[in-house]
């Protein structure tokens, strides 16, 4: 600034020496950290308390699903450009894992090789993609994703010299006895799985998701500011399609089979958006948790009505009951309630709209570094929280 | 002494509306200058021109002498300019804090320096800095709010705070006391003459006749989308041409208007 | 060649006629409500299993049985959008009402498989296998027909715009929703009422589609709401008469590469799309982007 007034500096920084503060009681911390170990231990050991067949696909079915929610997400729910042609990367991925195999004669456990092949296939397929569909408004850009899958469905049934068309493409052949293939494809979802949300959450607390967010809300307003929207868009929607072609490439190669239904499957991205929905669109865990009550429920639905079109219209419905009644999401909705109650708990007055979870601030608010203990200066930390040392003339703006 | 900020000949219309016709204004360096007129004079749109929302017809935008007509808003403000909305754009489910972060990850120190995208976002410089304007314009308490949340008046200073994060030479405010309480409205002025007396120059459009007369150098008036005044507040105040274009000529006054 | 050519573009012509009517549906829905209607391409396809359902069952002409259907069909245009679309609210407005309207076309299109199951039905009448010989082609009186029907309703659509007052509530919510409820208009109730018709065309539509066409099931709506998507885009979301125009020069268009490619006809639908976005991002009718985002 041009030579200041320098007495709200001197707050400022006489008060930076303030120790770091939470919303919730000190022992909270630590009681997350340790669900989360928790949890991780739980997942780790999964595969091997249960071996039955049903279960451990279900298990890595739902940790396909959980890595494309979150990678989804990563950039619908942090750029607010919903899109439902993410299926185009997840068959994408799927189908150049499969044709590379078959061309490049792969055999047996060389075929991981192509997982990554196939992340950098969906990427690249992201970028002209991305080009085309970003530059529109955000209801045009649903459509063109729409658009741009059925092109992709299309050339699957029809490009029949690349993709067999209605035959498919099937995957090499793993001389791995059904047990151990369940458990191996399990520990490779699961990483995946975990890499995703650790990527998700990555780029919630940066710069780059501080951009993103930006966007979200104003678009323009980002612009005039200074930044770049389209290769800040470009760059989470290569990322969230590299990501979602991998998991495809990984599912193809577990299932051992991909059509063009299967492969570019408009029911895809509805349960994408529905489990990020379900969870909270935006926040980091939220698609994962989405995921991890959707898919479990969807495969047991098939099991059980072995009408298929019932467990349809009951996703359907879920859906319709999610966005009518859980807008936010679980998370978000769960934390304000979460933070309120301990509010009354705390009597505090006036605690800053940002629930703290465990994931860095992951419900909808969306409050990635908006703590202001974070920030470790005074003037709002000390709000109504009493323990402060500040002159009272914290704010010099009145309330308006 | 050649102007900061001048347009001259700026020409805009809108379907069969000519918003601008001929508009010719000058900013003097280091000064506050208004820009008043009746509703639909083109003072926003002015704005708009000259911040890169619009683009003219005809005439040129200079600034710190070069030639920015036609710019894109991101380079207007990369290149110094400054521009407040009537109606408040912030980003109202970022926090208060991360509103202002947003603005200084973007300093326009005019470099391309490469920032590391994954660096966690708001360095501590960054955050110093934001919550020292955030201070001076006395939103600091609301800093880990929803900027959605904030009032209309806490808004408009949120805009400001986050305008200033890039130190611009010149700052355009939009009605800046339009709807916000007296005293708010009077801290406004305080904070203005305060940047104004370290050197930073003001383009006010203004309804509010105290806070424009008291406040500034120098006055633009503008009506049917061109200069029909300028000078100082004491001028201005008496001008019959002003009068005429915020009342209207009496039907029966002999002297012609202007 | 000529004479292919001729047939394509006639063939263009005709079934535009029908495309323009479910569009203009779809765009009016989004113009007066601001969402896209996900569900309308399933819709229509449950307009041609309800006519299909008369048909068979009661044995009612086709056309007659639209005074059921059309009414019918209205009505639960109606109560989806009130039940379903009108309580949302908050930031997040448009992409909910997308996804909403997206699982509602789920839930139709599974009920549609299980009372119907996934065999292809044609709807049939006496006529619709009858052409007359006309301009040296033989078209077939359902087509002739159908045509006629949407261009009729098109009509009526457009005359209800521009010369009732209800036409006029419409085109203010369209133009400005506040301001159109600052002076009197009934919102929610147009919003409602316009989904209904939106709606209610598509029983039309549904019926011309499943008779002229070779068959459909519940999973033909993707493919249609794609095309009518890709249509109301290139128009310009909210152009009336942009979806119209959208509509016959695109399936001619498709008609014509139908001779070389047939294959890839729907491919250029979607190569159109991305070509005039490239161009003109707001399609080719479409207002300047005015609303926020």
């Amino acid at each position: 600034m041009t030579g200041q007034a320098s007495p709200p500096a001197g707050q400022a920084a006489a008060a930076g020496a303030r120790h770091r503060k939470s919303v919730g009681w000190p022992a909270g911390r630590a009681a997350q950290a340790g669900l989360i170990v928790l949890a991780l231990v739980a997942v780790v050991i999964f595969p091997l308390a249960f071996t039955n067949q049903q279960v451990s696909t279900i298990a890595f079915l739902t940790l396909i699903f959980v890595c494309a929610a979150v990678a989804w997400n990563l950039f619908s729910g942090y750029s607010g450009y919903i899109s439902l042609g993410h299926a185009v990367f997840f068959g994408s991925g799927a189908y150049a894992a499969g044709i590379a195999a078959r061309d490049w004669h792969i055999t047996g456990t060389a075929e991981f090789a192509l997982l990554p092949f196939a992340a950098v296939v969906a990427a690249l397929i992201a970028v002209p993609f991305g080009l085309v569909a970003l530059r529109v408004r955000r209801h045009t850009f649903v459509v063109i994703t729409i658009a741009i899958f059925f092109i992709f469905q299309l050339m699957a049934f029809n490009l029949t010299g690349l993709t067999n068309g209605t035959i498919g493409l099937n995957a090499p052949f793993l001389l791995w006895d059904p047990v151990s293939f369940d458990q191996r494809f399990y520990y490779m979802a699961l990483v995946l799985a975990l890499g995703t949300v650790a990527i998700s959450w990555l780029i919630k607390g940066s710069r780059f998701g501080l951009q993103l967010r930006a966007i979200r809300d104003d678009e323009d307003r980002a612009a005039s500011l200074g930044v770049r929207a389209m290769p800040v868009k470009l760059t989470a929607f290569v990322i969230s399609g590299g990501i979602t072609g991998l998991a495809g490439a990984l599912w193809f190669f577990f299932i051992n089979q991909v059509l063009p239904q299967s492969g570019f499957d408009p029911l895809f991205d509805l349960t994408v958006a529905l489990m990020a929905f379900l969870g909270g669109l935006g926040t980091v865990t939220g698609p994962m948790l989405g995921a991890l009550i959707i898919e479990p429920a969807q495969q047991y639905l098939t099991t059980q009505f072995s009408n298929s079109y019932l467990s349809q219209i009951l996703l359907g419905a879920l859906f319709l009951a999610v966005v009518l009644f859980l807008p936010r999401g679980l998370i978000p909705t769960v934390a304000a309630k979460g933070s309120g109650w301990l509010e009354q708990r705390r009597g505090r007055q006036d605690v800053p709209a940002t629930g703290e979870d465990g994931d860095g601030g992951a419900d909808g608010t969306d409050a990635g570094i908006g703590s202001p203990a974070e920030a470790g200066t005074s003037a709002a930390a000390d709000a109504g929280s009493g323990d402060t040392s500040a002159p009272a003339a914290t704010s010099k703006g009145p309330a308006s | 002494m050649t102007a900061l900020l001048s347009t001259a000949g700026i020409a805009k219309a809108f379907g069969g509306v000519q918003a601008l016709d001929d508009c010719s204004v000058e900013v003097q360096e280091a000064s506050i200058t208004g820009l008043i007129g009746p509703n639909g004079s083109g003072k926003t749109t002015l704005f708009n021109v000259i911040t890169g929302y619009e683009r003219p017809d005809a005439g040129q935008v200079q600034f710190a002498g070069r030639d920015i007509t036609g710019y894109a808003p991101q380079r207007v403000f990369a290149a110094g300019i400054g521009r407040t909305f009537q109606l408040t754009r912030i980003f109202p489910r970022l926090t208060v804090l991360e509103n202002m972060i947003v603005a200084a990850q973007h300093t326009g120190d005019g470099s391309r320096r490469f920032r590391n995208p994954l660096a966690r976002a708001g360095g501590a410089a960054d955050r110093r800095r934001a919550m020292e304007l955030l201070d001076f314009t006395g939103i600091a308490a609301h800093a880990g709010k929803l900027a959605g949340t904030l009032s209309y008046g806490q808004r408009k200073l949120l805009e400001l705070s986050y305008v200033l994060v890039a130190d611009p030479a010149i700052v355009l405010l939009d009605e800046p006391a339009g709807g916000v309480n007296p005293s708010l409205v009077n801290q406004l002025s305080q904070r203005i003459r305060e940047l104004n007396a370290a050197g930073k120059t003001f383009l006010i459009v203004e309804h509010n006749m105290e806070f424009v007369m008291g406040l500034c150098h120098h006055i633009a008036v503008l009506d049917y989308g061109t200069v029909v005044a300028a000078g100082p507040p004491s001028d201005i105040r008496d001008d019959p041409r002003v009068l005429d274009a915020y009342l209207g000529t009496a039907e029966d006054d002999d002297e012609p208007a202007a | 060649m000529g004479t292919e050519l001729t047939r394509a573009v006639i063939n263009g012509i005709l079934g535009g006629g029908i495309y323009a009517l479910m569009a203009v549906g779809l765009t009016l829905i989004f113009g007066v409500l601001d969402i896209i209607n996900i569900a309308q391409g399933v819709m229509v396809i449950l307009g041609a299993y309800l006519s299909y359902a008369l048909s068979v069952h009661l044995h009612l002409d086709l056309f007659l049985g639209l005074l059921i259907t059309v009414p019918a069909m209205f009505v639960i245009g109606v109560i989806i959008q009130v039940a379903f679309i009108r309580p949302l609210h908050g930031s997040e407005r448009t992409s909910m009402s997308l996804l909403a309207s997206y699982a509602v076309a789920i839930i139709i299109e599974g009920a549609l498989y299980l009372f119907f199951g996934p065999n292809y039905v044609t709807l049939n009448a006496s006529y619709v296998n009858k052409s007359v010989y006309l301009l040296g082609f033989h078209l077939p009186y359902i087509d002739l027909y159908g045509f006629a029907l949407a261009v009729v309703l098109v009509a009526a659509i457009y005359v209800m715009l521009y010369r009732t007052t209800f036409g006029r509530s419409i085109r203010a919510t369209m133009q400005d929703r506040t301001a159109a409820m600052l002076v009197g208009v009934d919102v929610n109730r147009v919003a409602a009422l316009t989904y209904g018709i939106g709606v209610a065309v598509t029983a039309a539509g549904g019926m011309i589609f499943g008779a002229s066409g070779g068959g459909f099931n519940p999973n033909s709506g993707y493919d249609l709401i794609s095309r009518l998507l890709a249509l109301i885009i290139l128009a310009g979301l909210g152009s009336i008469g942009g979806a119209l125009v959208a509509s016959m020069f695109m399936l001619t268009l498709e008609s014509i590469v139908d001779i070389w490619q047939p294959n890839w006809s729907i491919a250029v639908f979607y190569a159109a799309l991305v070509l005039v976005l490239l161009i003109k991002p707001t399609g080719l009718f479409g207002r300047q982007a005015a609303r926020a985002q």
